[in-house]
């Protein structure tokens, strides 16, 4: 008889970030022993004020990790107790300790389930990997952050940003802003899902969607997720079309889960499928763009746009913005904070449009109250779509506190 | 030589705590804002003779060392500088070590500030020919004295407090050493025009009044008469010739940078509307802002608001930038009153424009004067490393006791109409809104609006701008609110560092008291 002992090659884990430009976020080395004690060694840029905290709360998630014999070297760039957290059990994982464990920092009340079709006029994007820009995302007013795993985050990094992400579900307020998560393809993405769906974000983006079956893989994975933890608030879908094929099946794309909201197109890897140059007036993705604009109509959701890349061109972003709006479009995605104000004033309807809309919606209450079959204003008859028009118009406004 | 000497620490009406004495000069402890009655007469130089004077009006000795020998340098005297030329400096340190050259001890630095590149003085307290500096100290200097490595004691003014000590005889000077960019033999001095121009020279000009001797050294010797002149030759004993001054390099930046941070952004933003929704920003109004990322963003903002409304500024008050320049320019002030230029379009605005005038620490904020200027700004924009629930101010050292800039104008600036400090509310983890400052700078009651990225707190002794910015869209919000908002993100409060028992310099109020004390840090 013989006898195998499982033996896992245990070696030194490292996670996160530290250096004269860094800021905001920790470098964590665990080197698991055989035997003693915990021995921890700890340079922070804020050990005057947070020495103490620091130590206490590393101590906290190696005891909840189960970790009992390693060296523990802490670089600290000031980076906040959620970000520490997320190192030091991203550390212990890559040396393999602490597996199937979760170290959950306290969690926020969760705020107000998100309404289908809020107003989702900007989206900023925020590096999954680089804390520091999360804490004051939400300041900036934008209508949706989206924490991304995708691109922004390095394959070697993926593990990490992932419980970056899910900590910030958790520990960092993001106000008024809907909170979004970029997952990765699939199947990495479903990696991702289980991480962060028991921390109910209020979207999941789906990248680079080129059948309905991914959005339904997507879409039964979170269901099972939230039936293991008993969670019964909406995880919304915005399936993100990025390639020609994708194109082409944009409806059934849209039409795949009753979960979506939105639909959105992502041009640089639109364009790089295509082999053209992404061009400032995006001529080389008109028909892409209106084809989602129609497919988004005709599944009953959102159109929203692509990003602007050129943080420093805002005449540039303005057109776009308003070329997009006129498309149908209501949104488009945030590279930098700056754009936001831009973005919003692009897709707000302009005094002269509320004013307009003002007047048909009067006329046809007017027309309604006299009992009338037929709405006019002034010499003009108002057909029913214009009215239903200009009540969206004004329900849109009202969304955007333009009127009130 | 003065190692610091046993001192009595005392209370101020503040509540913190001060030496009685520093370097062998009794102190008075702060009593409060407008509360001590100065007495007696200004100091005075010696009276001197034409007859001691070359009659040609020669005043040009062959170096430095010379001239200082000539001005009859021993030990134990007050050598002042001034820092118009910023990080560029070469004089200051040329003269304290021809002092050293000279073979003298115990000297007294008296510079309007010290920069980093002047980190050489480290050397010359050392071997004893420095005893103390009083002036703003950082970066390598600042760490010395905080280490309690220098031998006497580190005194912290104000630009008009600088004015004060001189004025008022409570720092006597025996030299000045003054930079001049411009001079001609017989010491009439400028600073807008040559290789080394720096704009003002403001800051030196007390010390050619008050000074026993004065050398006026320059890269750029002109035939009398050097037009215009900001410093008199009539008070000026010898010039000196040099090969260069300054780095022109760290004299002026190129241009200075508005920041691109989001978050500094946002608060230049909230300050420029909070001056627009107060009703600050009105025709004929004033304000003052530094060069700093978020004050320079705020004069962006607050232009775009003044062309949106019609709106005039009477004067603003620099440093001057490319951005207050250009709102001269686009005749959105009438003039510029500018105690120090900071980059290559203020030199050239201050040299050229009649309207970008060079004003002194006398007429800009000399507390013990018929009045100053900077109580007739309607607002200023200031920085701040600490801010407590009170709105009392720290602007001179870090939470760890360590020091990190000078006061410059910032305790001067509290006279104005409306005092800003546009602050983040946090940095990296450490709070910057905390229970109580680790040095003293300003007292909150001077202090009118803390802004934050987080939202603005208006100091409830001004009920007039609550009352004022009601209606507005603005996030106004009580101090302590922002405090507890900023502490549950850092995950708690943090530790307030144990600061050493025996202080290594002061920081001084306005009118010359004894506000605070920088404490020995491990």
């Amino acid at each position: 008889m013989s006898r195998t002992i499982e033996t896992k090659a245990v070696s030194a884990g490292e996670a996160g970030h530290w250096g004269q430009d860094i800021r905001s976020d920790v470098q964590v080395r665990i080197e698991p022993r055989e035997h003693g004690a915990i021995d921890i060694e700890l340079e922070s840029r804020v050990k005057p004020y947070y020495g103490e905290a620091i130590r206490r709360q590393a101590e906290e998630v190696l005891e909840a990790l189960g970790v009992q014999h390693a060296q523990v070297a802490i670089h600290d760039e000031g980076a906040l107790p959620f970000v520490i957290a997320a190192r030091i059990e991203a550390a212990a994982r890559r040396a393999g300790l602490g597996e199937g464990t979760r170290v959950l920092p306290d969690r926020l009340p969760l705020p107000e389930p998100s309404p289908r079709d809020r107003i989702r006029r900007s989206r900023l994007y925020v590096p999954g990997s680089e804390p520091k820009y999360f804490i004051n995302a939400a300041l900036h007013g934008a209508d949706c952050v989206i924490l991304d795993l995708e691109d922004s985050v390095h394959l070697n990094e993926k593990d990490a940003a992932r419980l970056l992400v899910r900590n910030a579900l958790r520990g960092v307020d993001f106000l008024q802003c809907e909170r979004m998560v970029r997952i990765n393809q699939l199947p990495l993405g479903l990696q991702d899902l289980e991480e962060i769906i028991p921390e109910s974000p209020d979207v999941i983006l789906i990248p680079k969607v080129e059948s309905p079956s991914q959005v339904i893989d997507v879409s039964q994975k979170i269901t099972e997720i939230k039936a293991n933890y008993g969670i019964t608030r909406p995880v919304w879908l915005m399936p993100i079309i990025e390639s020609a094929l994708g194109i082409e099946k944009a409806y059934e794309i849209a039409t795949a889960s009753g979960e979506i909201v939105a639909l959105t197109i992502g041009l640089e890897d639109y364009t790089a499928d295509l082999g053209v140059v992404k061009t400032p007036d995006g001529a080389e993705s008109l028909f892409a763009r209106q084809r989602v604009v129609n497919a988004a109509h005709a599944a009953g959701v959102q159109a929203i746009d692509s990003v602007f890349g050129d943080v420093g061109d805002m005449d540039g972003l303005r057109t776009w913005g308003l070329n997009s709006r006129a498309m149908g479009f209501e949104g488009m995605g945030c590279v930098h904070p700056l754009q936001i104000a831009v973005i919003h004033q692009a897709f707000a309807p302009t005094p002269a449009e509320v004013e307009k809309a003002q007047k048909i919606v009067a006329a046809y209450h007017d027309a309604q109250q006299k009992g009338l079959g037929v709405v006019s204003l002034g010499s003009k008859m108002i057909d029913p779509p214009v009215v239903q028009r200009a009540l969206k118009l004004i329900a849109r406004a009202q969304g955007m506190g333009l009127v009130p | 030589m003065a190692f610091l000497e046993k001192t009595e620490l005392i209370p101020n009406a503040a509540g913190r705590i001060v030496p009685e004495v520093a370097n062998n000069r009794p102190q008075v402890p702060y009593l409060g804002v407008g509360k001590y009655q100065p007495r007696g007469n200004k100091a005075a130089p010696p009276i001197r003779t034409a007859a001691d004077y070359p009659e040609s009006g020669d005043k040009r000795a062959a170096d430095l060392e010379t001239a200082l020998r000539k001005c009859g340098l021993r030990d134990g005297m007050v050598i002042s500088s001034h820092h118009h030329l910023r990080d560029g400096d070469r004089v200051a340190l040329m003269a304290l070590e021809a002092a050293a050259r000279i073979g003298v001890k115990d000297l007294m630095w008296f510079p309007s500030a010290s920069f980093p590149s002047q980190k050489g003085a480290i050397e010359l307290m050392a071997s004893g020919v420095i005893d103390h500096i009083e002036g703003s100290m950082n970066g390598p200097l600042g760490d010395y004295c905080t280490q309690g490595k220098m031998r006497g004691m580190g005194v912290l003014r104000s630009h008009g407090g600088r004015w004060q000590a001189i004025q008022d005889g409570e720092v006597h000077i025996d030299i000045a050493v003054i930079a001049a960019p411009a001079a001609d033999p017989f010491g009439n001095s400028d600073g807008s025009h040559g290789k080394s121009a720096c704009g003002s020279l403001g800051f030196a000009l007390a010390d050619s009044l008050y000074a026993d001797r004065v050398i006026a050294v320059t890269d750029n010797l002109v035939p009398f008469p050097c037009i215009p002149s900001q410093i008199q030759g009539n008070n000026v004993d010898y010039v000196v010739e040099v090969d260069s001054i300054g780095d022109p390099a760290k004299i002026v930046s190129g241009t200075t940078q508005i920041t691109r941070s989001p978050d500094r952004l946002r608060i230049a933003e909230f300050v420029a509307r909070f001056l627009r929704d107060a009703g600050i920003m009105r025709d004929g109004f004033s304000f003052q802002a530094g060069a700093g990322g978020i004050a320079l963003a705020f004069v962006g903002y607050l232009k775009q608001m003044m062309k949106e409304d019609g709106v005039k500024a009477r004067f603003v008050r620099g440093g001057s930038t490319k951005y207050l320049v250009e709102l001269l320019e686009e005749g959105l002030t009438d003039y510029i009153l500018d105690g120090q230029t900071f980059d290559l379009d203020g030199v050239r605005s201050i040299a050229g424009n009649p309207r970008h005038v060079a004003t002194s620490p006398f007429t800009s904020y000399n507390y013990h004067g018929k009045g100053n200027f900077a109580s007739l700004v309607d607002a200023v924009v200031l920085g701040a490393t600490e801010v407590d629930a009170n709105f009392n101010a720290n602007v001179v050292t870090h939470s760890d006791g360590r020091l990190l800039h000078g006061i410059g104008g910032w305790q001067n600036c509290l006279a104005a109409g409306c005092t800003i400090l546009a602050v983040p509310s946090f940095r990296d983890r450490i709070p910057v809104i905390i229970d109580q400052v680790t040095t003293l700078c300003g007292p909150g009651e001077l202090i009118d609006v803390v802004v934050t990225e987080r939202g603005i707190a208006i100091n409830p002794l001004r009920q007039d701008l609550i009352d004022a910015v009601k209606g507005s869209k603005l996030p106004i919000r009580p101090l302590r609110d922002i405090k507890e908002e900023v502490e549950r993100i850092c995950g708690g409060k943090p530790q307030r560092p144990k600061p050493g028992d025996r202080p290594v310099a002061i920081v001084k109020w306005v009118d010359g008291t004894a506000l605070d004390s920088i404490w020995q840090v491990a």
